[in-house]
């Protein structure tokens, strides 16, 4: 059957319909995605296509299969991707130790029947799944989320086997067969763009880059992820993370640099932002020496000065 | 929306029509994304312009750079009236000025009339001439002649150990090997099995000054960039003038000059000033820091004439220094006898330099090439 002709056989979680409601989902489980993100989720899981995130660090990225698999009710499995990394982590392995075992029983119980050992050794029990075929063999209503993270640091070779994966959902192994997923898994592939992924892995994906959110958005953010922290201080933290990012700062601060930051005003008991405050919490937010040192040139001070006491005027 | 309703042909001609509109532009839409943007749209609100932008934008573009051309002729098509044609993309042409002949020191002939012997070498070996002659005074037939040569010239990054393991005659214990063989003899291992660290290249990074002063020798750099790049390997090549430009892509179509027609088109800045230390800068924050230059053998091809601010230089070579396993620097104006590094932007980079060399002529290209990949830690 062609994909066009099967248009139903999306993974939209049940009772959506539309992507607003998937935003309001997203929402309820404490992720707030603009329209773009929302459209580009919605139509992954409608159209049943991986869907493949950019964006700076700490923008939300993995975030997103973690959520995903909350609303969907359905297991969340990850694929961290690292140099070298090959079939035999990513796939399955044989356990030769087990193999070895049952091997050794055989002889020392008297079965001689040498083929039918070596035929059992093949067994799927001995079969030690790793991520990719944990996807493919799940089963269950709705299909799991599959995360593969970081995808830019696996090498070519990898890649193209990633790219056989995500166009049949099936893998086959020599000694038992193929193995197909019954629905493709809802695959979420991230990359920090450390190196160019290949066209022809990124064609078979939808693709969202994923932008530093607005103000008025990272202010949502802080109140939904930190609720301990008061609206003006997050309306503070916002607006001084902001400002960094217009700093010429090597390593920007994400969104998850803004929460690290509510969090540790917060545990100090933080209820407004000053400099004294900023200096001391400043390594939770940026995270090398020539940024804290450039932020502390253009003045601390600078960072919290027009907040006054209402936070920033939207 | 029920299959079989007649929505879909006329979302599909326009998605279709559209998909012109962004080749034109010069983004990369195959048939296969436009069929899943025309999908896209029924799921989506077709009349709403935002729900067209994202369906388009989500399932036509692949890159952060990409966003802005589909912008543009999103604009272009969507909202001008729909089904405007655009223009095509300026093409800009890459101009590198012939050697003016008046002012060329008159080697050849001055060679041919001292002496017989010179004549005759040159008859014999053009390729040996050929190898030390200045790429500055090349006629065009002698590009074409080392375009031959360079296809021989492999760059290639010095070796690391990667984390993929590889089966050995010694190394470290391999069970999994050894258990598979030991299947085969009862479940007794006779014969044990090793595997260690494959080596591979380093990734090498040629970023290329194509400001007007490099002008003379950006012709048959950009040649050896192009040869390089279609070589394979792990290359990755820059331009550099008054803004950086990723050019790996446009550098690996096979036919040189296709390529270099291109690149020009990519590149907009030939010939304009050069702000180095920008340039680098841009490198290291776009690029570089996230992995490129990471233990990568990093290029630079420039005279060092920086319009910037050199302090800004001397910082970033700093930080690329951190980065990288290897600087080379390769800089024409070398070659001159009694050269200094007097160029403001030359001297401040020079500290950061591990290798420092000329890159005037095909000789000191395969001096580059060993240099690339040389193992001698600094």
């Amino acid at each position: 059957m062609t994909e066009a002709s099967d248009g139903r056989r999306g993974a939209l979680p049940p009772g959506v319909s539309h992507f607003r409601e998937l935003g309001v989902r997203l929402r309820e489980h404490d992720y707030l995605a603009d329209e773009g993100l929302s459209t580009a989720i919605f139509l992954s899981l409608k159209l049943g296509r991986p869907l493949f995130l950019e964006g700076e660090a700490g923008v939300g990225k993995t975030e997103v299969a973690k959520v995903l698999s909350r609303i969907l009710e359905t297991p969340l499995i990850r694929l961290q991707c690292y140099e070298g990394i090959d079939v035999y982590q990513a796939v399955y392995e044989w356990d030769y130790a087990r193999q070895l075992l049952h091997i050794r029983a055989a002889e020392a119980f008297g079965g001689e029947d040498q083929e039918r050992v070596e035929r059992d050794l093949y067994d799927r029990e001995f079969l030690v799944s790793r991520p990719l075929l944990q996807a493919l063999e799940h089963r269950g209503p709705m299909p799991p989320v599959l995360l593969i993270d970081e995808v830019d640091r696996s090498d070519d070779e990898f890649e193209a086997f990633l790219l056989e994966i995500l166009s049949d959902f099936a893998v086959t192994i020599p000694e038992l067969g193929t193995v197909r997923a019954e629905r493709p898994p809802v695959a979420i592939l991230t990359s920090n763009r450390t190196r160019e992924v290949h066209d022809a892995l990124k064609r078979r994906c939808l693709y969202h880059y994923i932008e530093h959110p607005s103000f008025e958005r990272e202010v949502e953010i802080v109140r939904l992820r930190v609720p301990d922290a008061e609206e003006r201080l997050a309306r503070q933290v916002a607006a001084a993370t902001e400002k960094m990012r217009t700093m010429d700062l090597y390593k920007p601060p994400g969104v998850a640099e803004t929460l690290d930051w509510t969090e540790a005003l917060v545990a100090l008991g933080a209820r407004e932002l000053d400099e004294k405050l900023v200096e001391a919490t400043l390594g939770s937010v940026l995270k090398y020496r020539e940024d804290q040192q450039r932020a502390a040139n253009a003045g601390l001070a600078a960072l919290v000065s027009g907040l006054g006491g209402v936070g920033r005027d939207a | 929306m029920p299959e079989g309703e007649i929505q879909a042909p006329p979302m599909l001609d326009a998605a279709v029509a559209f998909g012109r509109v962004l080749r034109g532009a010069g983004l990369r839409v195959g048939t296969d994304r436009l069929v899943e943007f025309a999908r896209a749209i029924e799921e989506m609100d077709p009349s709403r312009r935002d729900d067209v932008y994202w369906s388009g934008r989500i399932t036509l573009t692949s890159r952060p750079e990409d966003i802005e051309v589909y912008d543009r002729a999103f604009e272009l098509f969507w909202e001008s009236g729909g089904g405007a044609m655009p223009r095509p993309r300026p093409k800009i042409r890459l101009s590198v000025p012939q050697p003016d002949r008046s002012v060329m020191p008159p080697k050849k002939t001055v060679e041919k009339n001292e002496s017989g012997e010179e004549a005759v070498r040159l008859r014999y070996s053009p390729v040996e001439v050929l190898r030390h002659k200045d790429f500055a005074l090349y006629s065009p037939e002698e590009f074409a002649e080392l375009q031959r040569l360079l296809a021989d010239l492999r760059l290639s990054g010095a070796l690391r150990k990667s984390r993929r393991l590889e089966p050995a005659p010694r190394g470290r214990h391999d069970p999994r090997r050894t258990l598979r063989g030991a299947m085969r003899t009862g479940g007794e291992a006779v014969r044990h099995r090793f595997r260690k660290a494959r080596v591979q290249p380093r990734r090498v990074v040629l970023l290329c000054d194509v400001s007007g002063s490099m002008a003379p020798y950006s012709r048959a750099l950009l040649r050896f960039l192009h040869a390089s790049v279609v070589s394979g390997g792990h290359l990755e090549a820059f331009s550099i003038g008054t803004r950086l430009t990723r050019i790996t892509r446009e550098l690996t179509t096979r036919d040189p000059d296709r390529a270099l027609r291109q690149t020009a088109g990519a590149v907009r800045d030939i010939s304009g000033g050069t702000r180095l230390g920008d340039a680098i800068k841009e490198f290291v924050d776009r690029w570089g820091q996230r992995g490129m230059a990471r233990g990568a053998v990093v290029v630079i091809f420039s005279d060092g004439w920086d319009r910037g601010d050199v302090s800004v230089l001397a910082e970033q070579m700093q930080r690329l220094g951190r980065l990288a396993y290897r600087i080379v620097w390769v800089n024409p104006l070398k070659a001159a006898p009694g050269y200094k590094p007097l160029a403001a932007g030359m001297a401040a980079a020079l500290p950061h330099v591990d290798v420092f060399l000329s890159g005037h002529n095909f000789e000191s290209l395969e001096e580059l090439a060993r240099a690339v990949a040389a193992a001698t830690q600094r």
